[in-house]
């Protein structure tokens, strides 16, 4: 096979470089760019004719001279090498080494594109996860083969959080742990230290494989930075029968790189300049995870979305909470008053969590409970706003009652210690707990024979 | 059909969006790309060169390679073999296609939608004999497809003749003749059990029929409160998290139609998979049979290529208005339009077209108007009355209403059932927001809830409506000042208001009992609250305090009482009513003595 190597470069702009008169070359083909000064960048056709082919080049086109480029078509897609070796390396966005360690040698090589799972060949996840947080296990449980971001925001402790989540992630009873692949795209290099160190610090390096591209790293790299990191998930996965975590941190710094590079592209944008297609492209990243029929192996994700100025109908946290399965949201408000983790659980949802609990996976009363702390929380909240106004002194015994509860629940069930691991069943029992305030007839949501069985109050 | 196939090359690859050069070629004709032989269709049409849409992903396609036309356009195969099964976009059947090329899906696989060696028993309409002159929707003969639905087989909509041979009753594949035409021409046609027919073409009918009934879907805040008939369209739209899919899933589980088809455009892999896991056990209630037997789901999960999730829509519509010529009432909900529209302004975009409002092309309003018309109640030109009530979910950016598909989708449709994030973070289920959701069905469906359950259903809809937005305007008020402000009355109009919505509105997909609701056992609840409410008023105007009544335990039951007894223990609910007057008929007997006492 010939490799076909071109001088006609005769456009550079933002990211990207077109090259004249190419005949046949492949649309997602993967393309080295010699910069006539001994260096090489790499780059993937996506536009291709046989006058003109785009390319985009993943190390940004800075410093590019038009005359003196040569480009040359790999004829092949863009992959990575995996094998069982990538456990405890770090790597870049193209899967090449960033530990100074050699790189993968492997005849295992996978285009990072993937394709689409057929969804005939899913199988639906029900097996709970126990994170050992009160605000997830209780009222937003995971299951494995979920996706389920946290929402957060600048100076929120979304880092803490999905490290103790990948710290404390267990299924109920057994003690295997998870695979992790971890995603970082254009993060601070003090955020992507404080994962490998609590990684380090948990003993958990061996079973991590990192791909980190930081802030001050070429932004059109984070492009396929997701893609790599999910091929090797997927490698994990169904080639080495592992079940999988993978967090990725930080999605809108990857749709801040798309919409650069759509930009660019003069793509047509539909809400604040992000391009029609932001919904397409975050599909085929989040929807690659799950459960596969007769594969022993599993893939969660845990993406960490931050809100831009906290606005949770910004397109990037909105399009990712209609294509994943729930969101935890973490509050400022909640952060404020000293209570970590501050998850605000009213708009926090999992949609998956009710087949994967209940009698026969956590406990008979679980669905109920969460149903009911809901409602109690929703009116509590109410009460809370109605005290502001009114001052509580005027408010009813009834409402006083739920103006505590409101303070109970956020100081002692959101609230929790950052290595505290609370068992599914310690969770539910605090939950009866702060519920038995409460008279009986009060809790509608909770059937009488589950009242009989858990109910700690003595008033009627 | 295509006796001279063209033959051209690819000149451009722009994503989904691929330019050739064919000459000949028709606009809307399917077109196969490349080595691998990608399927797509011809968007737009210049000079020698066509625009094409492939329905899969084109990596790894280059410039030269070659590109052919079918000659016929995208069309569906219809004929006995759908229900049951889950098919792509395009109409690929997904469980084949996984034994084809595994858990991924592999581009450039060519499956027929139905099955080519299954055989089907064959019975001949008796009524029918050589010589006879047939037309579209002329009844060949039936097939039993599942358990609850015979299959009708269907002379073509483009077909009209002379029967000359109609085969006896036996097994045939799909493919097998089964009966021969003579056409005007003279020309001998033989006809199959399936036939193929393009989506984007409506099936005609022989007129247009107004709805009569009310799809029931046992879901109470649907069926009472805003009621869809057989035949019409609405909308469910909803931010992200309030429930759209549930409240799709609750009517595709529970309401009466013959037919259920479930597109899911562009949505969650997972979803798909927890109606394809979970029908298959379910009861049908009307039947009894399993739900699976009644339902056909077309998938184009959010990942798999765009331009095939335009289509969806279309196939599955054309499906329906195939069941629907069978004399069939089918229900087709279509999650989420919103989807659909994405997909429209992708190609758009990438062709370049001058877009008006978000992006969207300008055509959005009237293709999507085109879409929702192909709901309605029909004549069926030999099978009666038939059906198809069009569902769509609508997913609008951020939870804004006013975005360009929520507003072009209200503007069409009858029904708008609109979800609420206030409610939803309440974990109030379904979070149809009874403000702003509007049925255009309520006089028609009151005729039959009259004479089907209770002549008095109107108007106590209409009474829980107004008590619900006196507790609105009153929820105001107790956020300003407190709720000391109110009179006793006042506040036991909050007490009833609440009790309509935890008693009657609020209900759970996964309690076992409240899932499903007969109208019977809807409008026993909707009493049982509406006259709690209303005698507990009476004892107000004589001076009881509203305290007295709040602390009843059996306003607690009625609450539950929802999830206590099922749509068989309506005597029950009502029991609790009297126990309910009794109770308030003593309190009211004590206050009158104690008043007398005094």
């Amino acid at each position: 096979m010939s490799i076909k190597e071109y001088r006609t470069a005769s456009e550079v702009r933002g990211g990207l470089i077109l090259v004249r008169d190419t005949p046949g070359v492949a649309f997602g083909d993967r393309v080295r760019i010699s910069d006539g000064r001994g260096g090489t960048r790499d780059g993937q056709v996506i536009r291709a004719s046989n006058e003109e082919v785009m390319i985009l080049v993943f190390e940004g086109t800075d410093d590019l001279d038009l005359e003196a480029v040569w480009v040359r078509f790999l004829d092949e897609p863009v992959e990575i090498a995996l094998s069982p070796e990538i456990l405890g390396r770090e790597l870049n966005g193209l899967g090449e080494p960033r530990d100074g360690r050699p790189p993968i040698l492997s005849h295992i090589r996978r285009p990072v594109g993937g394709s689409a799972i057929n969804p005939a060949a899913r199988s639906y996840p029900r097996e709970f996860i126990q994170t050992g947080i009160s605000t997830i296990d209780g009222l937003n449980s995971l299951v494995r083969g979920q996706k389920l971001p946290i929402f957060s925001g600048s100076g929120l402790p979304h880092n803490r959080l999905a490290a103790q989540i990948v710290r404390q992630a267990k299924l109920k009873d057994e003690d295997s742990s998870f695979s992790i692949v971890f995603a970082a795209m254009g993060v601070s290099y003090a955020d992507a230290k404080f994962f490998r160190d609590e990684f380090a610090s948990s003993g958990v390096l061996r079973n991590v494989v990192m791909f980190v591209n930081l802030a001050d790293d070429p932004p059109v790299e984070r492009l396929t930075l997701p893609r790599t990191a999910l091929t090797a998930a997927e490698y994990l996965a169904y080639d080495l029968d592992r079940h999988v975590l993978v967090v990725m941190t930080d999605m809108t710094y990857y749709a801040e790189a798309l919409r650069e590079v759509a930009t660019a592209k003069g793509d047509v944008p539909a809400r604040k300049g992000y391009p029609g297609y932001l919904y397409s492209d975050l599909a085929e990243i989040y929807e690659r995870c799950g459960r596969i029929h007769e594969r022993h192996g599993s893939i969660t994700m845990m993406p960490v979305v931050s809100m831009p100025s906290d606005d949770i109908t910004h397109p990037i946290p909105d399009l990712t909470g209609y294509i994943t399965e729930g969101q935890i949201v973490l509050s400022r408000e909640l952060q404020n008053q000293g209570i970590y983790p501050p998850v605000h659980i009213s708009p926090s949802l999992s949609r998956l969590m009710k087949d994967g609990i209940g009698k026969d996976d956590t406990r008979e009363d679980h669905p109920k409970v969460a149903a009911q702390l809901y409602a109690l929380y929703a009116r509590a909240l109410e009460t809370r706003n109605l005290a502001s106004i009114i001052g509580a002194d005027e408010l009813s015994e009834r409402d006083r009652r739920y103006l505590k509860f409101a303070d109970d629940f956020d100081q002692r069930f959101v609230g929790q210690g950052e290595s505290e691991d609370r068992s599914i069943e310690a969770t539910l029992n605090l939950a009866w707990e702060l519920m038995s305030a409460f008279p009986r007839d009060a809790l509608i949501r909770l059937s009488e024979t589950e009242i009989a069985k858990y109910y700690q109050g003595d008033s009627g | 059909m295509s006796e001279q196939q063209n033959k051209g090359f690819v000149r451009e690859i722009n994503g989904p969006i691929v330019t050739i050069d064919l000459p000949g070629i028709r606009s809307g004709e399917q077109v196969r790309i490349g080595e691998l032989g990608l399927v797509g269709e011809v968007i737009s049409l210049a000079g020698r060169e066509a625009v094409v849409q492939t329905y899969e992903s084109t990596d790894g396609v280059r410039p030269g390679e070659p590109a052919e036309g079918l000659g016929w356009p995208l069309s569906v195969e219809l004929g006995p073999g759908l229900l049951g099964e889950i098919f792509d976009g395009i109409q690929r059947p997904l469980e084949k296609i996984a034994l084809e090329s595994g858990d991924y899906i592999r581009r450039g696989l060519a499956l027929p939608g139905l099955d080519r060696e299954k055989r089907w028993e064959f019975e001949p309409n008796p009524e029918l004999a050589p010589g006879q002159s047939i037309g579209p929707g002329t009844v060949l003969g039936t097939v039993q497809e599942t358990e609850t639905i015979q299959h009708k087989i269907l002379v073509p909509p483009d077909l009209t003749g002379e029967l000359t041979e109609l085969a006896p009753g036996g097994e045939y594949r799909v493919e097998d003749s089964i009966a021969h035409l003579r056409d005007a021409q003279g020309h001998s046609r033989h006809l199959t059990l399936f036939h193929r027919w393009p989506v984007r073409k409506p099936r005609p009918y022989r007129q247009r029929d107004d709805g009569i009934s009310p799809l029931i879907t046992g879901q109470r805040v649907i069926d009472s409160f805003f009621p869809q008939l057989k035949g019409g369209k609405g909308a469910v739209p909803g931010p992200f998290g309030a429930g759209k899919t549930v409240v799709q899933q609750q009517i595709a589980r529970w309401s009466n139609a013959d037919i259920v088809i479930y597109v899911g455009c562009g949505e969650r892999g997972n979803e798909l998979v927890d109606v394809l896991e979970s029908f298959p056990q379910l009861e049908d209630p009307y039947t009894g049979r399993k739900l699976m037997e009644k339902t056909l789901l077309v998938a184009n999960t959010s990942n798999m290529p765009v331009v095939a999730r335009e289509a969806s829509v279309y196939v599955g519509l054309t499906m329906a208005e195939y069941y629907r010529d069978m004399g069939y009432d089918v229900v087709m909900l279509a999650d989420s339009t919103s989807r659909w529209a994405e997909a429209l302004r992708e190609v758009s975009g990438r062709l370049g077209q001058m877009p008006v409002e978000e992006g969207y092309p300008a055509y959005l309003a009237s293709r999507l108007a085109a879409i929702y018309e192909r709901a309605g109640r029909v004549e069926t030109y030999h099978a009666g009355a038939g059906s198809v009530t069009l569902i769509g979910a609508v997913s609008p950016p951020g939870g804004d209403f006013s975005e360009p598909v929520t507003s072009h989708t209200k503007d069409i449709i009858e029904t708008f059932w609109a979800l609420s994030k206030e409610l939803a973070d309440a974990r109030h289920y379904p979070s149809i927001d009874w403000v702003t959701s509007f049925s255009g069905h309520v006089q028609a469906a009151a005729e039959w809830w009259h004479k089907e359950v209770d002549r008095h259903w109107q108007s106590r809809r209409t009474e829980a409506l107004a008590l619900l937005a006196r507790d609105a305007e009153l929820s105001r008020i107790v956020n300003l000042v407190g709720p000391e402000a109110l009179s006793d009355a006042q506040r036991w109009q909050l007490e009833g208001a609440s009790l309509i919505k935890e008693g009657v509105l609020q209900q759970s997909a996964l309690d076992e009992v409240d899932t499903f609701c007969s109208p019977q056992k809807q409008f026993a609840l909707l009493d049982l609250a509406l006259s709690t409410y209303d005698k507990g008023m009476t004892l107000i105007e004589i001076g009881v305090p509203v305290s007295h009544l709040q602390d009843l335990p059996q306003l607690a039951k009625a609450r539950r009482c929802k999830s206590m007894y099922t749509s068989e223990q309506v005597a029950s609910i009502n029991d609790l009513a009297r126990e309910i007057d009794e109770a308030f008929e003593s309190i009211r007997l004590e206050y009158a003595k104690q008043h007398t006492d005094d």
